[in-house]
């Protein structure tokens, strides 16, 4: 195998395409995969988002040469998969660990075993086996569990099981295909932390397929998008969060975090609340392009100020500020009571700095389509969105109208609350 | 007091002429069992792996693998002895005799095997095939030591099916001159009426299914414990 240049990607699509007989037109083709270029460099935490059926399970299974491209090439540590005999892919494969949604452990054999299954393959001497499967038990936390089997164990063990064995010959990569979806909240979180150390500790680079946003929000650093197929957006974490441009990314995002209320509940907020409404736009950092030019400007960062300053009433309605990378980034919506020309002029100032979404006031409303549409942030949409979404219509929908103040204050506390949690469990 | 029940055979004379049926029984069972037990299992490997979307794919192969096992299993075991014949013949030399009679039965067990294997291979999760995929085992690695294992408890079970099966097959070996239980029931008790000779045949047969199935029962048990 080449040796890989650190500036050389790890993993790299060129064109791929993959194709299947169309199951509905007879004669035609389905594209599971539809041109993908991407690179992955090493030490990466790459999260590959997008809906079922959208072509991500397929990409990443061509990283291990579980599915051959039908077009395009994949490069993998510096070596053309295409080239490879079966011999030598196995021998590659063993250099790419792989996690799962339905963790896939062998049921008959008891956790020790499982994790030794590699060593196995890769004809370890057994007492090495021995004590590699205990150091990485131990890495994991289930030492006292080692002789138990799958079905004894809870989801979460399974999957630190599933990490265990995936890591055992040391992989380079870890291919982790909605490892996290099977999960509830909390286990989910303590899957990613470990994921996260596996890579800050070992310096495996992580290729992560998840329709969660939260799950990319908390652990990647570099996330593509999929839909139908093709990649819609690729870049940053932070300046895919902060601009996305593709409507699937936007969707995305609007299930991660509470940033601009919905049409309908901005419409439930003019009811109770007849003054000014007005969504303002955080984000902590500009966002550059590789020339170093402002693509997006910093947001929202002299709000408070403001509001001192020109001393306009501000209630908070709506809204939550959250922090992908470590730099924070949401929406804060404020109704602004007073006299009309004053908060033009405030909301003038205000808009040099910062990106604004005008309401307008009950007596005199802006459409929701036009005020958005200046608008660099996620929008929420009906219909579709993974697991968050309904949750949060629930609170919205039915709520008694005097409670909802406080729920609505409630989401930002509420977030900053989960930020200092996570904060202390990373510690 | 019955007719048919008074013993008018010779136990004597009996005793030892049921001992020999009782060892060409075993033998004809359990030659049987072995060498058709293990090519089934080939080849229900063989049609399991070669369904649509297993380890090796191949449509053509398992169609007429498929096919094959369809139009042999069905066959009454007394009408495919006397079709196979010519086979046992060229095969064995002789188309009567205990050897004569195992041929036939190995080939019909080969079958039944076969299809009862790959019905208990079907429902092992792929996920776990997969996963021993990724980590870079052979497709002969993941039979031996993922498809299998996974499977043990109901093909433990299914071995113990199939010897009832071939217990079965044995019987109608004397029609060949296999001799066995079977033919003791029917020579020595039907044809001179005499009950009791039969019932004894019958008696160590249900025993022999006991112990088999009852030995089966508590392998698969354990093994299904986890």
């Amino acid at each position: 195998m080449t040796v890989t240049q650190s500036n050389d990607p790890i993993i790299s699509f060129d064109h791929v395409v993959k194709s299947y007989p169309s199951a509905t037109a007879p004669g035609g083709t389905f594209l599971a995969v539809n041109d993908v270029s991407l690179d992955i460099h090493e030490g990466d935490i790459f999260g590959i988002i997008g809906y079922s059926g959208a072509g991500k399970s397929t990409l990443v299974r061509m990283i291990n040469a579980l599915e051959r491209p039908t077009t395009g090439s994949v490069t993998v540590m510096g070596t053309d998969l295409a080239e490879l005999s079966g011999k030598q892919l196995r021998a590659l494969r063993q250099k790419i660990g792989m996690i799962f949604q339905q963790f896939n452990l062998f049921s008959t054999k008891t956790v020790a075993e499982n994790v030794a299954y590699p060593l196995q393959l890769d004809h370890w001497r057994k007492d090495y086996q021995i004590r590699r499967v205990h150091d990485l038990l131990e890495f994991v936390g289930l030492l006292d569990h080692a002789d138990k089997y799958p079905s004894q164990l809870s989801g979460g063990q399974k999957q630190r099981v599933g990490i265990a064995r995936a890591l055992a010959t040391n992989p380079k990569i870890l291919l982790a295909d909605e490892a996290t979806s099977a999960l509830d909240p909390q286990t989910t979180m303590e899957v990613l932390e470990l994921l996260q150390r596996v890579n800050q500790k070992f310096g495996v680079t992580v290729v992560l397929i998840t329709h969660q946003m939260s799950v990319v929000q908390q652990i990647a650093n570099c996330v593509a998008v999929m839909s139908s197929g093709s990649v819609v957006e690729t870049g940053d974490v932070y300046d895919v969060f902060a601009a996305p441009r593709d409507p699937v990314t936007k969707r995305f995002i609007a299930t991660a975090m509470n940033g601009l209320p919905d049409e309908a509940r901005v419409a439930q907020m003019r009811e109770q609340w007849p003054g000014r409404l007005v969504t303002v736009v955080v984000r902590q950092h500009d966002i550059t392009d590789s020339a170093g030019q402002t693509v997006i400007s910093a947001s929202g960062q002299n709000i408070s100020q403001l509001i001192a300053r020109y001393g306009v009433h501000s209630e908070l309605l709506y809204g939550g500020i959250d922090t992908v990378r470590g730099i924070a980034i949401g929406a804060i919506t404020y109704e602004f009571t007073g006299e009309r020309a004053h908060i033009d002029e405030f909301l003038a100032e205000l808009a040099k700095n910062s990106d604004v979404v005008d309401f307008g006031s009950k007596d005199d409303p802006v459409e929701y389509a036009t005020a958005v549409s200046r608008a660099r942030i996620a929008t929420p949409l009906h219909g579709r969105g993974d697991e968050n979404a309904p949750a949060r219509d629930m609170r919205g929908g039915d709520n008694v109208r005097g409670e909802m103040a406080l729920e609505q204050v409630d989401d930002v506390v509420d977030m900053v609350e989960d930020e200092s949690t996570n904060g202390g469990e990373q510690r | 007091m019955m007719v048919t029940l008074a013993s008018r055979s010779d136990w004597s004379v009996l005793r030892p002429l049921l001992f020999q049926s009782v060892a060409q029984t075993l033998q004809m069972v359990f030659i049987t069992l072995i060498i058709g037990g293990v090519l089934g299992l080939v080849l229900g490997v063989v049609l399991y792996g070669t369904r649509p979307g297993n380890l090796f794919e191949n449509r053509v192969v398992y169609r007429v693998l498929d096919f094959l096992v369809n139009v042999i299993r069905p066959i009454p075991f007394i009408i495919f002895l006397a079709a196979m014949q010519p086979v046992t013949v060229s095969v064995i030399g002789t188309s009567i005799g205990t050897a004569a009679a195992i041929f036939p039965m190995c080939v019909m067990c080969t079958f039944a095997t076969s299809r009862l294997v790959e019905q208990n291979l079907v429902p092992v999760d792929h996920g776990m095939i997969e996963a021993a995929r990724a980590m870079g085992a052979s497709t002969f690695t993941i039979i031996r030591t993922v498809l299998i294992p996974e499977a043990l408890a109901p093909l433990i079970l299914a071995y113990a099916f199939l010897f009832v099966g071939v217990l079965d097959m044995s019987a109608m070996a004397g029609y060949i001159g296999g001799g066995g239980l079977g033919n003791f029931a029917i020579a020595y008790g039907y044809q001179k009426f005499d009950q009791a000779v039969t019932w004894t045949a019958v008696v160590i047969m249900i025993v022999l299914v006991q112990v088999v199935q009852g030995v089966a029962n508590a392998i698969a048990k354990r093994l299904l414990r986890r």
